[in-house]
């Protein structure tokens, strides 16, 4: 079943992909002051909104987590919190050449992008702490408490951009802003996202079951263990 | 919360001393006041432990120093250069010299276990970590206070002139940084690795509020009004509020399970 879900979503998330790739490449115009390079709004967009589900997800489960005791509750937020930090890396790659182009600098410090990499290093800390504890249930409190702090300080990335408006630019989804994109430009955004979060459940799915067959291990190990 | 006995707040020696004045009355104590005495029986127990002991505040002050000393190498003290970048240079002595302090928060408890003792006296365990947060905070405080007229000598700054706000800031900023130390300290207690945990943590989790500090002091430091400043004193405010709350809630499981 588990396996069926993730030959689906990944067949789904490439021909949404290559459908959009053809959309974006050959009937969207250029942007009238960015030129060809506005196209990586495409990618840079949907996995910021990706990795910000991804977010949503984890805390969800480690939440679930506190309240059932349930390991798997625990495997989901894991999983899901590891694929999030690949897509806010791509964030801050793609955001990173983008820069280059639009601003004339790899990295500006401004309040988002600071505080998109400072959840960045949230995750990275996340999947430290993860490694640093051995017993399951302790690594299951501990990191399940990280996660909600993680969180809020994403709730502060989210809100900062409509306190601190600097170098990079505010809302220009209409959901957000009510106008700023050509709502022809902007469906590509959209389709885009539903392909990575198809992506990135066919990627979770995957590691949930690596962190089923790690508990079977580990229990198998300690049983051997205590032989 | 369960109420307390006033002989179960008193059996511990710890709370003996910060109890006995208002326990004199001899009928047994409302639960919330049996909550703040606990509180600060817990703290006057780490603060009475550090004032004997002096093990993290002499480190502290002397790592502080030691930074301090270390910056002169970065650029030239007496260039007006350092009035721009004054509060990024206070800020960073703090976090690093906090660390210290907030590590052996909880760590300094392993020792004979006294951790599993305190988690099994009547201290609930947001009882427990607002205590050692409140000790934490005078603690830092502390050092700061000294840090404070060093730094203005070494690099011939003033900021006497507008001590009131730059107290507010340093209040605010370092009860942040108390918290979310504290409660990483509970977090990373029983790890292998808690002393290299601890700032990997702690370090990305503080940066909005010492982004909002170092502006601030900058600001104050260089004379200038605060203006369109105050947007940081709102961050410093709602990240103190917010994660206050959320520490309170969690640290329970943490320490407890």
């Amino acid at each position: 079943m588990r396996q069926k879900a993730i030959y689906i979503l990944s067949a789904i998330a490439a021909v949404l992909l290559t459908w959009n790739l053809y959309k974006v490449f050959m009937v969207e115009p250029d942007e009238l002051n960015q030129g060809a390079m506005y196209r990586i709004i495409y990618i840079h967009v949907p996995f910021a909104m990706t990795c910000g589900t991804g977010f949503f997800v984890s805390v969800v489960a480690s939440i679930a987590y506190l309240w059932k005791r349930d390991l798997r509750y625990d495997a989901i937020a894991a999983s899901v919190t590891e694929v999030s930090w690949v897509f806010a890396t791509g964030v801050l790659v793609t955001g990173s050449i983008w820069g280059r182009i639009a601003w004339g600098i790899w990295w500006a410090w401004d309040p988002r992008l600071t505080s998109m990499l400072v959840c960045w290093l949230l995750l990275v800390s996340y999947l430290m702490l993860r490694q640093a504890v051995d017993e399951p249930g302790q690594r299951a409190r501990l990191s399940a408490v990280l996660a909600i702090f993680t969180f809020t300080d994403w709730v502060i990335v989210w809100k900062s951009i409509e306190w601190w408006r600097t170098q990079h630019p505010g809302p220009v989804l209409s959901i957000r802003s009510g106008g700023g994109m050509a709502p022809g430009m902007e469906a590509p955004i959209y389709w885009n996202a539903l392909a990575m979060a198809c992506l990135a459940a066919a990627l979770v799915l995957l590691r949930w079951r690596q962190e089923g067959v790690k508990r079977e291990i580990d229990a198998l190990r300690r049983y051997a263990h205590a032989l | 919360m369960t109420p307390l006995s006033f002989t179960e707040s008193t059996d511990k020696p710890a709370a003996d001393k910060a109890t006995a004045v208002t326990s004199a009355a001899g009928e047994p104590p409302k639960p919330r006041f049996a909550a703040i005495r606990m509180i600060l029986a817990i703290a006057g127990k780490d603060l009475r432990t550090e004032i004997r002991t002096k093990e993290t505040i002499n480190a502290a002050l002397a790592f502080a120093v030691v930074i301090l000393l270390l910056f002169s190498y970065a650029f030239d003290p007496t260039s007006d250069q350092v009035r721009e970048i004054a509060g990024g240079l206070l800020w960073l002595v703090f976090l690093f010299a906090g660390a210290l302090v907030l590590n052996r928060s909880f760590s300094r408890e392993l020792t004979n276990d006294c951790l599993d003792a305190l988690i099994a006296s009547p201290a609930s365990g947001a009882q427990l970590w607002a205590g050692k947060a409140l000790a934490n905070y005078v603690l830092l405080l502390a050092i700061e206070a000294v840090c404070l007229p060093v730094f203005g000598i070494f690099y011939n700054l003033t900021w006497l002139g507008q001590l009131p706000l730059l107290v507010l800031v340093i209040a605010l900023a370092t009860w942040a940084m108390t918290i979310i130390g504290t409660t990483f300290s509970a977090m990373t207690v029983n790890l292998r690795l808690r002393e290299l945990m601890l700032p990997t943590l702690l370090y990305p989790m503080l940066i909005p509020p010492v982004m909002g500090a170092v502006k601030l002091t900058t600001t104050i430091m260089a004379g200038d009004p605060i203006g369109d400043d105050t947007i940081w004193f709102r961050l410093l405010i709602g990240y103190d509020i917010i994660f206050t709350l959320l520490s309170a809630a969690l640290v329970e499981i943490l320490l407890v399970g």
